[in-house]
């Protein structure tokens, strides 16, 4: 009977189905986009690790001047050590040190990213090595000219050809390719982690840099002990190695990345309720749309009323047909507005390829379960006028 | 002769309504007795309380003083639902302009009172099937009521108005809005049913119409002005 009737005036009740159906779309499809971009987001951090630290030099200021972080030279490789074996709770230390080099094999030429690292890179950062080998401890010792490629320098270098065992010239110095790593893709700041070229720490630091100091060092928190504890040791420790008194600001930075994953999450809980604010308001409009319709629709349909009431139609009995029609028609809505959700989830991956979705069935209930809570809601004032029509007077209605 | 027990009975009734401060009685004092079986043709000129008695006696309406029994029972201050459920077990409209659902088939049309009385949905069908047959419309169960002459249209409405099987059937102008040969045709299925024993209420201002009824009743300003049975017909079956 209320599909009939929903039938029987198509395109009224299209229009009024309009405000539901963008207001649950826009639900679905945000939801699905904020769960994606938070399902990226912490695939990547996972990678990148997010039980990670990021020890960097500090406050070097040189008249008033603040010093660029890579002319700063107050980690030094011994401080990396010190941390490896006096701070409770680590798991992996690995100092960094890195440049830019002019990489060439044969006619290729390319500028990546060199950078040093111990062995114990491997198991820290979660890399596979997909042919060859990683780099060992004894190359590490004996400063080897030895070079593990990132997947993108090893297309770009070798195309197709097996690069392990090949001869390449980084910054005019010859390395021997150990080893290509498996793809990382892009990290949670949107870099290719896989341009990329992996060499010995000492190698690195002795033969390319020449320096003593190192410019970052990265460390792992073991699972089980807290970020913030093993980073106030860390920052002790360093302190004391450095001669700080109480007086002096550190000479250090550490930036705990599991903070700047809480950051990302902050921001897109903030974006998802601002995203259902809107639909909130939306699904509000939607909801008074289809009250106004169905004050049409008792009107118009008077002298139906008058009938039914004739023939013994009590007060709940019309009062369930129309509270039945209006949560049909909001029903009908959310279902086509999430349709419309999950074509937008669909399509916008194609569009932006940054962005991520994922269409999980919990809001999708949810917002179905809600259209028909609007419909129920915004339904009772329309029907409560219709069941209390005087039948005499319905009757008489033209 | 025997007297049986009215099925309707009526005392005192008034209908007063507020215009402005003034009060208008509609009906002024209406002592009625209707015996199950009759036949009565209520008449009156328009503006004569005549259809304000047949809203009472349908229980559309309420008297606002007075006594209206209907089978022994007092229906005169019943609520809204109550006065619902009596007018759907008790008693079977028919009306001038047949008043069907326009967007349902003549079957469903039927069926609806049925609805409201909670019966389930194939006995529904089975029993106004059965009386779309009788009234001879078997064939027109699944036309919608646009498709429909205004006689067979008027059938559908007393099927509809038999289907819960209610001691009266109240008609308002039945035949107002049909032609001589339709007209003739519904007086003969009312004067069957009254024949069969049903209780009959006809409301009509035209003479010939109400000459088929055993009894007529004329209100006028408020009052009933005439009550005679058609020869020596009354008070009895």
């Amino acid at each position: 009977m209320a599909l009939t009737s929903i039938k029987a005036n198509g395109m009224r009740s299209l229009l009024t189905m309009l405000g539901i159906i963008i207001g649950v779309g826009a639900v679905v499809a945000m939801v699905a986009l904020g769960d994606g971009v938070k399902a990226q987001t912490t695939d990547s951090f996972g990678e990148l690790g997010a039980n990670t630290l990021n020890i960097m030099p500090e406050g070097g200021r040189n008249r008033g001047v603040r010093q660029a972080r890579s002319a700063m030279q107050s980690l030094k490789t011994m401080d990396a050590e010190a941390i490896e074996k006096k701070v409770k709770g680590v798991q992996y230390v690995s100092p960094v040190v890195s440049s830019s080099y002019q990489v060439v094999y044969g006619n290729e030429n390319v500028n990546t990213n060199v950078r040093g690292v111990k062995p114990a890179y491997l198991q820290k950062n979660s890399i596979t090595v997909k042919n060859g080998y990683f780099i060992t401890n004894d190359a590490n010792e004996n400063r080897l000219r030895v070079a593990v490629l990132g997947n993108t320098v090893a297309v770009n270098l070798f195309g197709e050809d097996n690069p392990v065992g090949k001869q390449i010239r980084i910054n005019n110095q010859p390395f021997r390719v150990i080893g290509i790593m498996d793809t990382k893709g892009a990290s949670g700041m949107g870099e290719d982690q896989d341009d990329v070229i992996l060499v010995p720490f000492t190698t690195m630091q002795e033969r390319m840099l020449g320096i003593t100091h190192i410019q970052r060092i990265e460390v792992t928190v073991e699972p089980g002990y807290s970020q913030k504890e093993v980073g106030q040791s860390i920052i002790n420790l360093l302190r004391s190695r450095h001669h700080l008194t109480a007086t002096q600001n550190d000479d250090f930075r550490i930036i705990d990345m599991s903070a700047i994953l809480k950051q990302m999450e902050d921001l897109m809980s903030k974006l998802s309720l601002f995203v259902t604010l809107i639909a909130a308001i939306s699904l509000l409009v939607g909801g008074i749309g289809i009250m106004n319709i169905m004050m049409v629709s008792v009107t118009e349909r008077t002298r139906e009323i008058g009938i039914r009431k004739a023939l013994g139609a009590t007060f709940s009995n019309i009062m369930i047909q129309f509270l039945i029609e209006s949560m049909v028609l909001s029903g009908i809505g959310g279902i086509i507005g999430i349709m419309l959700g999950c074509a937008i989830s669909k399509v916008v991956p194609y569009i932006v390829p940054q962005a991520a979705t994922l269409i999980t069935v919990a809001p999708i209930i949810i917002s179905f379960l809600f259209s028909m809570a609007v419909g129920l809601f915004f339904g009772i004032y329309p029907a409560r006028k219709a069941a209390k029509l005087d039948p005499i007077e319905a009757l008489r209605y033209e | 002769m025997q007297t049986k027990s009215p099925t309707i009975q009526l005392r005192g009734v008034k209908k007063l309504y507020k215009i402005g401060t003034e009060e208008v009685a509609a009906l002024n004092g209406i002592d009625i007795d209707i015996t199950e079986g009759e036949f009565a043709a209520l008449m009156g000129p328009s503006g004569s309380g005549k259809s304000t008695l047949m809203n009472i006696l349908g229980c559309l309406d309420r008297p606002t003083v007075g006594s209206y029994k209907l089978d022994g029972e007092e229906v005169a201050h019943l609520s809204d639902d109550a006065l619902a459920r009596t007018r759907n077990k008790k008693i079977g409209f028919v009306f001038q302009n047949f008043n069907l659902l326009s967007k349902i088939d003549a079957l469903d049309n039927v069926a609806l009172p049925l609805l409201y009385a909670g019966v389930g949905l194939k006995e529904r069908r089975e029993k106004a099937y059965h009386f779309l047959e009788a009234v001879g419309l078997g064939d027109r169960a699944a036309h919608q009521p646009n498709e429909l002459s205004g006689g067979q249209r008027q059938r559908v409405a007393i099927a509809r108005a038999l289907v819960n099987d209610p001691h009266i059937i109240m008609a308002d102008e039945p035949t107002g809005n049909l032609d001589t040969k339709s007209t003739k045709e519904i007086m003969e299925i009312f004067q069957g049913l009254h024949e069969k024993g049903r209780t009959i209420i006809l409301v009509t201002h035209e003479p010939e119409i109400a000459q088929c009824a055993s009894r007529q009743i004329l209100v006028r300003d408020g009052v009933i002005s005439k009550d005679a049975g058609r020869g020596v017909v009354m008070d009895v079956v």
